[in-house]
């Protein structure tokens, strides 16, 4: 007859000591600071006034570089902190930072191709 | 257990006590087409594959009777068109993209991880409704006309001029993509967050890290598609110039946007299927793989590179020559981590007791097939060569190496060798290694010949063709008859064995892994406690030995 | 034989049931909140790092076609209003704002305080939705829906109209996939509106909030990038 009972096996590792690999129980319970949230809002408002503000300068080509620039800034920001990524774990950067990655990959790709076909590119 | 054939490993009789596993758990038709089982939802996406694998297959036959001869006399070269195309499109957005990831994935990776299904169970049945969902759009397509721009949609033919259902088949084939993401997404979590006490990353099965490389591949890739579908779907429909030169748009920054995609989609196809090779190797030569750190990391460099080379497809379409020499010397860099898995598998059968069941056959036949394939890649990546032989058959070939001599002889070999784990049952041994010798033939005989007909100058994509190729077309036509038996006859000994074939017991091959420390087929929450990992990858002393002491006599 | 089970520890049996274990919303597959917890978040974050792939592809194509035809471009920044485009940017991140603080309290189990917040969040995306709805209909009005066959004269050449039509193609996608993504996420809100005035979270379990924190701020993200290129050119 088929016995279902568990048996004890000493050389099997107990749960607890192979737990290395995932963290158990009640979620982080970090918890960012009310006035962190609103430092981030007022530098976001402050950085699109100076958006604005910039753009009605003539830089030439350098107006798109600072005002992707500022939005980078302001990306990382949000990120950061209203996304909590400060607070998270190693993996969690390495997904936001392989993302960008890859689409840095796209531009930089692209533009080897754009670049050097000898088009009129402004 | 050290039995060389299955005829030989011991047998475990399973209870005569009825048992319930995740087959008999429920009946009934909602309780599979609502289920949550991770198991279930891959046999769901089993037949839907089967479903399209005929009908890209009935396409690939068409074909070929029409190539039998020179003119083109059998169909027009608007519905040849049409042909191809959807011959690419099922077989690539309906198939070989999901195949091994839906299927095979989804009902082996969460028990080889010890855990009792993926992340997320809703949203993997999800994943099979929004790939029918897409798929239906694919059949409506087919039924009302078909689309003749090929399965590349290039523009702006496929936005401008055609006069076949473009919109919907690229809605149904953004619609597809989000199944694919879906299923990578559960995946990446999965083997993030799932895995069992003691399963260290570098205890995971080599099936685990290639799956994960695909679901990375997946994730950053198909989004790419999808805006690019939605930016085709928006020229289309309101006729502006996106990628039409005549409204001031590239075409070929289309081509980039859909080979930045399509290229790591290769590597989609790919991947899964060097998963399956991996376990194959492992199981039938009883050793460790040869190399393991070197095959895990070959499976991430895969995936990386795999994203360097897209422009290798657009090598005579305008692209500049510097580019076009960065991604040429990109593209040969690729096949390197795909190099080093061909030279440790190899390594891993020197020397070692091999048992020849089907499974290995099919590994066998992958191994040679995709070292063609893939030499082949390189060719075509040395920017002198495409010159000569781009769109012609020799790419035909190429691909078709590599998607079917690669991809599909690594699914057939997952099958036959989960197939007892799946259902309970073992499939009949000499009819299978018959169907295994008989697309193995079928294969080459329709394939090879298309390497030397394209390098002789017959292009892709025309139905009708200079009369000096007709011979070479004839073997392949040939070909593509046996190789058509070799696809059948499983399908009709499957079949079979779901009620006449052997009971099968947890582990008919004495292979390492968690999926074999569990009953055929399991139950339906996977173990009946959870498994603590205790050795080595493919460490087959201390699997046996920790099966055996937790076997009740 | 019988089947062969692998052994867990015992002490597992004999843990003494921690809040998770029978928590209503702990899922089966799961061993305990925080393993369930820690999935969703990062289910969350793959599925946002796909969506930067996403847009960061017409993005891409943006940038070429801008360094394409630079002039037609600024052209057609020039058709949109910069300054509603910068008060929609304030409401965004208002939004964002509101959205961050709703996550801190339902992490704090502050029902009432946490759907305020949600409460505002979709008010202010609201706005956000409606103004752009007002600025689609001035250009619609103004014929500069794409493919409109008012597109023949617009500018001072032919080669110009090309351009600000396909600047104006680029500018109804971007912004007509992000309000789509607003939309859906209005919908989300919708139903964590109503599961947070029901009372299902607290600092055991509030990753539905925070997930959809994440969703929020990153469609903040896409318009923080959008309006210097769309309105500033």
């Amino acid at each position: 007859m088929r016995n279902t009972e568990t048996m004890t096996n000493p050389h099997v590792p107990t749960k607890t000591a192979e737990h290395a690999d995932h963290i158990g129980h009640a979620p982080a319970h970090h918890r960012s600071s009310l006035v962190s949230y609103f430092a981030v809002f007022i530098t976001l408002m402050v950085l699109t006034i100076v958006t604005v503000w910039v753009s009605r300068i003539d830089l030439g080509a350098m107006n798109t570089a600072v005002a992707m620039a500022i939005a980078i800034v302001k990306a990382t920001v949000v990120i950061l902190w209203f996304m909590h990524v400060i607070h998270s774990p190693r993996l969690t950067w390495i997904i936001v930072i392989a993302s960008f990655l890859w689409l840095a990959v796209m531009f930089v790709l692209f533009f080897a191709d754009y670049s050097t076909r000898g088009w009129p590119l402004s | 257990m050290t039995s060389t054939t299955i005829e030989d490993a011991p047998f475990i009789e399973p209870s005569t006590k009825e048992r319930r596993n995740y087959l008999n758990d429920e009946y009934g038709v909602l309780s599979w087409l609502l289920t949550k089982d991770h198991k279930r939802i891959a046999i769901l996406y089993l037949f839907s594959v089967t479903i399209f694998f005929v009908v890209g297959g009935i396409f690939a036959f068409l074909m070929r009777l029409e190539l039998l001869t020179p003119e083109g006399d059998m169909f027009t070269s608007d519905t040849y068109n049409k042909l191809f195309s959807l011959h690419g499109i099922v077989m690539i957005f309906f198939f070989l993209i999901p195949a091994i990831p839906a299927v095979m994935g989804n009902f082996i990776l969460p028990i080889m991880l010890g855990a009792k299904d993926l992340a997320f169970p809703k949203l993997n049945l999800a994943s099979w409704y929004i790939y029918i969902i897409g798929a239906t759009f694919g059949v409506i397509v087919i039924i009302t006309g078909g689309v003749d721009t090929g399965w590349t949609f290039y523009t702006p033919y496929s936005t401008q001029y055609s006069n076949t259902k473009v919109f919907a088949t690229t809605l149904g084939a953004f619609i597809t993509g989000f199944s694919s993401i879906l299923t990578g997404l559960n995946f990446l979590v999965t083997i993030h967050r799932m895995r069992a006490p003691g399963l260290t990353w570098f205890r995971l099965p080599l099936f685990v890290w290639a799956m994960y490389a695909t679901s990375i591949v997946i994730m950053l890739a198909t989004p790419v598609l999808a805006i690019t579908l939605v930016m085709l779907m928006v020229e289309r429909a309101l006729g502006v110039g996106i990628f039409d030169p005549a409204l001031g748009g590239d075409p070929v920054l289309y081509q980039h946007m859909f080979w930045f995609y399509s290229h790591p989609a290769v590597y989609i196809m790919i991947l899964p299927g060097m998963a399956i090779i991996s376990e194959c190797v492992a199981a039938f030569t009883r050793k460790k793989v040869f190399g393991y750190k070197f095959v895990a990391f070959s499976s991430l460099a895969i995936a990386f590179l795999g994203f360097l080379v897209w422009a290798h497809h657009l090598f005579v379409a305008g692209i500049s020559v510097y580019s076009a020499l960065i991604f040429s010397f990109l593209s040969m860099c690729v096949a390197v981590p795909s190099a080093i898995k061909v030279f440790n598998w190899t390594a891993t059968m020197y020397k070692a007791s091999v048992s020849w069941n089907t499974p290995m056959l099919y590994v066998l036949g992958f191994i040679g097939l995709f070292t063609i394939g893939g030499v082949t890649g390189l060719f075509l990546g040395a920017l002198g060569v495409d010159i000569h032989v781009h769109d012609s058959y020799f790419v035909v070939a190429h691909f078709h190496y590599i998607m079917v001599g690669g991809t599909i002889m690594a699914y057939m070999a997952g099958l036959h060798y989960w197939w007892p784990k799946i259902t309970g049952r073992m499939y009949p041994e000499w009819w299978a290694r018959l169907s295994a010798l008989l697309v193995f033939v079928g294969f080459n005989l329709t394939f090879f010949p298309q390497f030397l007909v394209g390098y002789v100058g017959m292009p892709r994509r025309y139905h009708a063709y200079a009369p000096e190729f007709q011979v070479l077309n004839v073997l392949s036509t040939a070909g593509a008859t046996v190789l058509a038996m070799g696809y059948l006859l499983p399908m009709v000994y499957f079949a079979w064995s779901l009620k006449f074939g052997r009971k099968a017991g947890s582990n008919p091959w004495g292979a390492v892994g968690l999926e074999w420390a569990t009953t055929s087929p399991p139950p339906k929450e996977n173990f009946h406690e959870t498994p603590v990992v205790t050795w080595e990858a493919y460490d087959y002393p201390a699997f046996l030995k920790a099966m055996q002491e937790t076997q009740h006599v | 034989m019988s089947d062969v089970t692998l052994h867990h520890g015992a002490e597992h049996a004999a843990e003494p049931h921690e809040h998770g274990h029978h928590h209503p919303f702990l899922q089966h597959h799961f061993e305990d909140l925080g393993q369930q917890h820690e999935a969703s978040t990062l289910g969350m974050w793959f599925f946002v790092a796909q969506e930067i792939l996403f847009f960061g592809g017409v993005f891409c194509a943006y940038f070429v076609y801008r360094a394409m035809y630079h002039d037609a471009w600024k052209l057609g920044s020039h058709h949109q209003d910069w300054k509603i485009g910068a008060v929609n940017t304030i409401v965004l991140i208002g939004s964002s704002l509101t959205m961050a603080l709703a996550v801190w309290g339902a992490q704090a189990a502050k029902r009432k305080f946490t759907t305020l917040m949600l409460v505002l969040t979709l008010l202010l995306g609201g706005i956000f939705v409606g103004v752009k709805g007002y600025e689609y209909s001035v250009h619609i009005h103004h014929g500069l829906f794409p493919g409109a066959q008012t597109y023949t004269n617009l500018e001072s050449t032919p080669e110009l109209t090309r351009g600000v039509e396909l600047f104006m193609t680029f500018y109804f996608t971007m912004t007509g996939l992000h309000a789509l993504h607003m939309i859906i996420g209005a919908g989300l809100l919708l139903w964590f509106i109503k599961r947070t005035w029901r009372g299902d979270f607290g600092p055991e379990y509030y990753s539905p909030v925070e997930i959809m924190g994440l969703y929020w701020h990153f469609v903040d993200i896409v318009w923080i990038f959008l309006f210097p290129l769309l309105y500033l050119v």
